[in-house]
């Protein structure tokens, strides 16, 4: 038996974490301003972001592959800039896997920040709390179980992604192999072995994620009362 | 000039509101009025909650609003203290932290020493003292509000909004925490004004009275002149009462009885708990006052006051009501031109009675006062 190779895991993992930290810094005030707003542009654009939930993401993957290509509308600036290519790179799987988790991070914030509301936003004005400081000292701590579950949510599902990255990151080991697409190299190889490894393992490794953060989550409620 | 000055226009898809309004500088001025009159919106209006409407605000001088040169000073920009109806105290604070949340933002600099003080001063008045570690949802209804009037205090506002701060608390709950804000208006030298439809928190607790209906204001001035002005409803209907204003003047220890004096006579009452020279406020219901031409000592009722006949309003078919100048002691009837310091009583009487005693205005006549309430 061949050894077994964790680069494809270590690769996963990295993926899935800086994709997580891009979506909360984009998708919390995306969410902030999709609950607030009474624009006509919210649904729209609550149906774009959505787009990942119903579409293969070989569609998304094709698009994308021709968006960051060498003279795609990204991957042409991107290229005049650093001279490089985003396809078959990891900041291009970054891109994608963003895109791809957009909904699992937006749609959780914005039910809290919904459901957090006016009435303690205006109480804190009340009190002298100035736009920033009521959503640090009052929104962010009240939300603390939607950015759990957006965060949980947005990093699973880049762990467990495998058509984007199929489609636009080809299969370069080390650098653009996740761990979903190493699985299915084994299996066409027909090195069960090493398939069944890495597949237990990521099974493993999501149960233990979601069940830490129910637990979590359980028990930081009754400290709000709630 | 001293006092708040606004006027607001706001329409909504089901109601307008059309107000404008004077608040004198210090005690507690009752937005009274039905459901859906629009008292509370006003008051978010005070407090620039509404930002949709329009029109200009100053308290003290200072303009917090005039869209005429387009001045909206934010919220928490508004030296205000805002007690919600619903209390809406931080889920994720204990008592102490939500108490300190305003008070840090409004006065950051204050010395430690300084803050200590007046932080002990308000929980002390408040009886929050024991709840200070606890979170919100450990807290009755009645601690709830209590903690959230000490939070919107503890910013010192110049101007205090109380939203219905009563209304979500069951009877009991309400009798525990009135006196707090009886202290409270005492102790308190800045505007409150207090949204309610109850009467009885208007007749314990308000100076000032603003009646508000449909969005807009009907009458607004002092609370005890306004009560038995026949124009308006709150002198109709079976809870028709009107407020003296009266300092304990002394016990009969012999008949359990206290004797009440105030600038328009005296009144005999049941034995009060309070020291000679305690103010007390008293009420007296219309239905609770009867006439006489001539005072009678043939009668079982203690308290007869004279008074003039000032106006006669139908009530219904069977029954008229009177407004009654008390003739004040020492000063006779046609010589009494009124004043502001009147004291007006309502009598709720039959109109057979009216007309075989042949009354009216100008009419001298004896209120006999069957009972007397003790509001606060």
């Amino acid at each position: 038996m061949q050894d077994l190779d964790l680069t494809p895991l270590w690769l996963t993992l990295e993926l899935a974490a800086v994709t997580t930290v891009i979506l909360l810094l984009l998708g919390t005030p995306l969410a902030w301003w999709l609950a607030r707003t009474r624009s006509r542009l919210k649904t729209p654009i609550e149906a774009v972001i959505a787009l990942p939930l119903v579409l293969p993401p070989t569609v998304l993957g094709f698009y994308l592959l021709i968006g960051l290509g060498p003279d795609g509308i990204v991957g042409g600036p991107w290229r005049a800039m650093t001279g490089g290519a985003l396809a078959v790179t990891f900041p291009g799987l970054v891109i994608g896997s963003v895109l791809y988790s957009l909904p699992f991070v937006v749609q959780p914030l914005q039910n809290t920040f919904e459901t957090i509301g006016n009435p303690l936003l205006e109480a804190a004005a009340t009190l002298r709390a100035g736009p920033l400081d009521r959503f640090f000292t009052v929104v962010l701590p009240l939300a603390r179980g939607g950015f759990i579950t957006g965060a949980t949510l947005g990093f699973a599902h880049t762990v467990g992604e495998f058509g984007v990255v199929l489609m636009i990151g080809g299969n370069v080991p080390g650098k653009t192999q996740v761990i979903s697409i190493a699985i299915y190299d084994h299996v066409e190889a027909l090195e069960y072995a090493q398939a069944h490894l890495l597949s237990a393992g990521l099974l493993a490794f999501s149960f233990v994620v979601l069940f830490l953060v129910y637990t979590l989550n359980r028990r930081w409620r009754p400290a709000l009362g709630r | 000039m001293n006092g708040l000055d606004a006027s607001f226009r706001l329409a909504r898809a089901d109601f307008e509101l059309i107000a404008d309004l004077t608040i004198p500088a210090r005690g507690v001025t009752a937005l009274f009025g039905p459901s859906g009159s629009g008292k509370t919106t006003l008051l978010r209006c005070l407090a620039g909650l509404e930002p949709e409407a329009r029109g200009h605000l100053q308290l003290d001088g200072e303009v917090w609003q005039d869209d005429t040169r387009s001045v909206f000073v934010a919220p928490h920009r508004r030296a205000l203290g805002f007690v919600f109806q619903d209390t809406r105290l931080f889920p994720h604070l204990n008592v102490r932290a939500n108490l300190d949340y305003g008070r840090r933002r409004a006065h950051p600099i204050d010395t430690r020493h300084i803050q200590q003080e007046r932080f002990e001063h308000i929980v002390e008045l408040l009886g929050l003292s024991g709840l200070l570690e606890r979170y919100p949802a450990q807290l009755s209804g009645g601690e709830q509000q209590r903690t959230a009037i000490g939070r919107a205090l503890l910013t010192q506002p110049r101007l205090l909004l109380m939203d219905e701060p009563l209304a979500a608390l069951d009877a009991a709950r309400k009798r525990d925490i009135l006196p707090y804000l009886d202290e409270l208006r005492r102790a308190l030298d800045i505007p409150v004004v207090y949204v309610t439809h109850a009467i009885d928190e208007v007749s314990r607790l308000a100076d000032h009275l603003v009646l508000i209906e449909s969005g807009q204001v009907q009458a607004s001035g002092d609370l005890m002149p306004l009560l038995s002005r026949l124009e308006y409803p709150l002198a109709h209907g079976e809870g028709a009462m009107t407020l003296i204003e009266a300092r304990i003047a002394g016990h009969d220890d012999a008949y359990h009885l206290s004797d009440l004096a105030f600038a328009g006579g005296s009144l005999t009452v049941s034995r009060q708990p309070g020291e000679i020279g305690d103010r007390v406020r008293v009420a007296v219901h219309a239905r609770d006052v009867s006439i006489a031409l001539a005072p009678t000592s043939q009668s079982s009722i203690l308290n007869v006051l004279p008074a003039t006949v000032a106006e006669i309003s139908q009530e219904d078919p069977a029954r008229v009501t009177l407004r009654l100048r008390l003739l004040r002691p020492g000063r006779k009837g046609a010589a009494d031109a009124g004043s502001e310091e009147d004291v007006f009583l309502l009598a709720r009487i039959t109109r057979k009675s009216c007309e075989r005693l042949e009354l009216a205005p100008g009419r001298e006549v004896y209120a006999q006062v069957k009972s007397v309430a003790l509001v606060g």
